[in-house]
């Protein structure tokens, strides 16, 4: 049954490749954008790991940041989709300068918080 | 009718071992200077006539010539007043003494206007001073000026209408001037040619006799009279007063010697005044004349003993009355200081000098002096009888130098009385009966058979006994405990060998904790004993070293001592819960103001920090998923040729303006790096501005991608 299973994870991989490639560029990018900065949290989580928290404040913010950040993509990633029907009205515009505002907002706040 | 005046001179005897022991001091050099001090005006000129009066005539008595200086402005002053119809009674009666003095105006020239005023001052005065004014300002016009006939109009009802004023105990309804009515009552006496009725000069006679009965007196022989302005000027108004009359009129005055002497005392008592007025009072009070130009007819008679001892001599009248003014609180002062101090007298090294002279400082006239008795303080006789002292005429003093045997070390009361020569000095000078001054003899002590030791109280056995020597510090040293008593014993001897008691013998016990106890010694016996059985408390139970110290002081005693003797340990018992403690012992008051103990700070300790080159690569590891993002977006933009939206970037300018603005704005915030408030200030209004810009540009953008669905 092991072959089956591998041959089950190998036709599950190569279909779900073939379907993502299918969507539209500007989806991939913003895809990226948030693997990006969930491996950036990934690392910084990684680093305090080894160093301790002492400027926590530190730690915090730029996790954050990261996370905060990726949440705010995602977002754009669902207004932007052109499959989504809650959002047919939206202007991706619109959907991209409310991205862009929290953004700036969020990262203010984590700017003042790093210390 | 010019009475006689008897001059007396005043006599002082000066005893000159100690200025201390004179209790009234001549005037000497030191009133000279302080008068060149007071007197002196302040910018060239006197305020006005009374003080230029004041000062010129104590500079004249005093001998001080400095009538130079001031001539001038005087002198302008005194012409101006007496030529000026509307000067007032007092500053023409001022203008004319100052006049007497500087001699400004003489001669044949009369001021007429000056003695119409004076004369119509007497017939209309209705004040004692108006009248005292007017009538001492007429006798002064006629002394000064010659050629002269001014003449009062009623003597005897002037002097009615004064004595109208006056009061049946001697003093005058207007306090302040006593008896200066009885000086120009003197005065208008000698103007007039009339013979006024004998009965009115025996009425004034009487009422000054009444008035010497309300002189006061103090303890130490002073008289002076008191009254509202004080009594310097209450008394150096009797005085003048006195001495005009008793220069006008040739009555028989008898006064009392001892008030006279007490009257003369009291200004002698006052020291140097500081008030200018003061200082007027005291010296007039005192001066003498000199010359003695009038016939000497004993009109005046005192009555005194026949017998004189030094001391002062009775001053004129006249004199007498300006001495009386003396400030009150500097004589208190002088005198009471002076006779508790004791004058030393060393008998082996020096004689006994005396000094006589008269009370302004002059030379007295061939005179004795005698110690009529040396009295010890504690014995009843005299020690020295009648013993007349030499003259040494090259210092002018006189002189004892030869002491009975037995005149031992100890504080004496020496009585010394004046003898004067020629008979006929008796009328001019009066002395006083006695003078009596303390005197410590001293000399030097010997003290011999100094012991301590350490007894048993109960059994009185001695336990350890050193012999001292007082007069260097010893290193004796003792132990004793509480059960045990410490003796002391000396004998002191003085130099013809009696037994000497001192005044003062301390002995002082000091612990190492600069805790002091001081015990008296016993005068009897020369040895004291200190019990520690009793003591014990006192000591506050403080056992350990504690230092002896002796002191033996007196004042005859030329070689008083303190010295430390040594130290004893004390073993005493343990302080129960109760006993007090020992006082708290000063510390040094000022060690407080220096520097304080060095504080040490304790710093948190520094958090650890990672190795830099631990963050260097974690810093390297984040740059990777960036860089890996932005591959990625190339190879997509790559594959599926997306550039950039810049198309529908807008052409026209405004647009453009506010598209540019708003990036910029975005890209501001975004490097915007300060404190959370100030960003947050700044940020509203980049806000603000990013608001306006914002959306013209998206409504821009929006109507063009409207007209591009449209279209």
């Amino acid at each position: 049954m092991v072959k089956s299973t591998s041959k089950d994870a190998q036709d599950l991989f190569r279909s779900l490749h073939s379907a993502y490639s299918a969507t539209p560029t500007n989806l991939k990018i913003i895809d990226l954008y948030v693997v990006f900065s969930v491996f950036t949290a990934l690392i910084q989580v990684a680093y305090m790991a080894l160093v301790g928290s002492f400027p926590f404040n530190s730690f915090l913010s730029g996790v954050l940041s990261c996370i905060g950040t990726a949440v705010l993509a995602v977002c754009l990633r669902i207004q932007v989709n052109k499959e989504n029907k809650e959002f047919k009205d939206l202007a991706p515009e619109r959907a991209f300068a409310d991205f862009v505002l929290c953004n700036l907002v969020l990262h203010l706040v984590i700017i003042n918080f790093l210390g | 009718m010019a009475g006689g005046l008897v001059r007396y001179l005043v006599l002082i005897l000066a005893v000159a071992i100690c200025g201390a022991a004179s209790l009234f001091h001549p005037i000497s050099n030191f009133h000279r200077s302080a008068a060149l001090d007071v007197f002196v005006p302040v910018d060239g000129s006197y305020k006005s006539l009374e003080e230029a009066y004041e000062a010129l005539k104590t500079l004249e008595i005093l001998g001080v010539d400095r009538k130079s200086d001031f001539k001038s402005a005087t002198c302008e002053n005194v012409v101006e007043v007496l030529a000026s119809p509307s000067s007032t009674l007092k500053d023409a009666f001022f203008a004319l003494s100052v006049n007497g003095i500087m001699r400004c105006k003489s001669g044949e020239d009369v001021p007429k206007d000056i003695v119409s005023k004076l004369q119509a001052g007497v017939k209309d005065a209705k004040l004692l001073l108006d009248f005292y004014y007017s009538v001492r300002g007429l006798v002064l016009v006629k002394e000064q000026f010659s050629g002269n006939d001014i003449s009062f109009g009623d003597a005897e009802a002037i002097f009615l209408s004064i004595k109208a004023l006056s009061q049946s105990d001697g003093r005058w309804r207007y306090s302040s001037n006593n008896p200066e009515s009885s000086s120009f009552a003197a005065g208008k006496l000698s103007l007039s040619k009339l013979l006024i009725d004998q009965s009115l000069i025996q009425t004034l006679k009487t009422s000054i006799l009444k008035l010497f009965d309300s002189i006061q007196k103090y303890d130490d022989g002073t008289f002076y009279f008191d009254g509202s302005e004080g009594p310097i000027s209450t008394t150096a108004s009797v005085i003048r007063g006195l001495t005009s009359f008793a220069a006008a009129e040739s009555t028989r005055l008898n006064l009392a010697v001892d008030n006279i002497v007490g009257l003369a005392k009291f200004f002698l008592g006052v020291g140097i005044p500081g008030d200018a007025k003061d200082f007027f009072n005291q010296i007039d009070a005192l001066a003498f004349e000199l010359s003695d130009t009038r016939t000497v007819r004993l009109t005046v008679t005192y009555v005194f003993h026949v017998k004189y001892s030094e001391g002062l001599a009775v001053l004129h009248p006249r004199i007498l009355n300006k001495m009386m003014a003396a400030k009150m609180i500097s004589v208190r002062c002088s005198t009471h200081l002076v006779s508790s101090i004791y004058c030393h007298f060393s008998a082996k090294k020096e004689p006994l000098k005396v000094k006589v002279s008269t009370v302004l400082g002059s030379k007295a006239p061939a005179l004795n002096v005698n110690l009529a008795q040396a009295l010890c303080s504690g014995s009843k006789g005299s020690v020295i009888n009648n013993q007349e002292l030499k003259f040494d005429a090259d210092s002018a003093t006189y002189f004892l130098d030869s002491f009975p045997k037995n005149f031992d070390v100890g504080k004496y009361t020496f009585v010394f009385e004046i003898l004067l020569d020629e008979l006929a000095h008796e009328k001019v000078y009066i002395t006083e009966a006695q003078t009596k001054v303390p005197i410590a003899a001293t000399g030097a002590i010997s003290i011999e058979n100094a012991e301590i030791s350490v007894l048993d109280s109960d059994v009185g056995s001695v336990e350890s006994q050193k012999k001292l020597d007082l007069t260097k510090d010893g290193a004796v040293s003792l132990s004793a405990n509480h059960l045990q008593k410490l003796r002391l014993s000396y004998q002191l001897t003085t130099p013809p060998g009696h037994v000497f008691k001192p005044h003062q013998a301390f002995i002082k016990l000091k612990h190492e904790s600069q805790v002091e106890h001081v015990f008296l010694v016993k005068a009897s016996g020369k040895k004291s004993e200190l019990d520690f059985l009793g003591l014990v408390e006192k000591l506050y139970y403080l056992s350990g070293k504690y230092e002896i110290q002796l002191t033996i002081g007196d004042a005859s005693m030329e070689n008083s001592l303190l010295s430390n003797i040594g130290h004893i340990e004390l073993d005493l018992p343990e302080r129960p819960e109760k006993a007090p403690r020992p006082p708290l012992q000063p510390t040094d008051p000022y060690s407080r103001y220096g520097p304080k103990a060095e504080i040490s700070h304790i710093f948190r300790v520094p958090e650890k920090l990672p190795a830099k080159q631990l963050s260097l690569v974690f810093l390297g590891l984040i740059v990777l998923p960036f860089t890996g993002f932005l591959i990625g977006v190339g190879l997509l933009s790559l594959l599926t040729r997306l550039g950039v939206n810049i198309k529908s970037f807008p052409s026209l300018v405004g647009a453009a303006t506010s598209a540019l603005l708003f990036h910029g704005g975005i890209g501001a915030v975004l490097l915007l790096y300060l404190d959370l408030f100030t960003t947050l200030k700044a940020l509203s209004l980049l806000g603000v501005f990013l608001l306006f810009v914002g959306h013209s540009t998206l409504s821009h953008l929006a109507s063009a991608s409207n007209k591009l669905k449209s279209a």
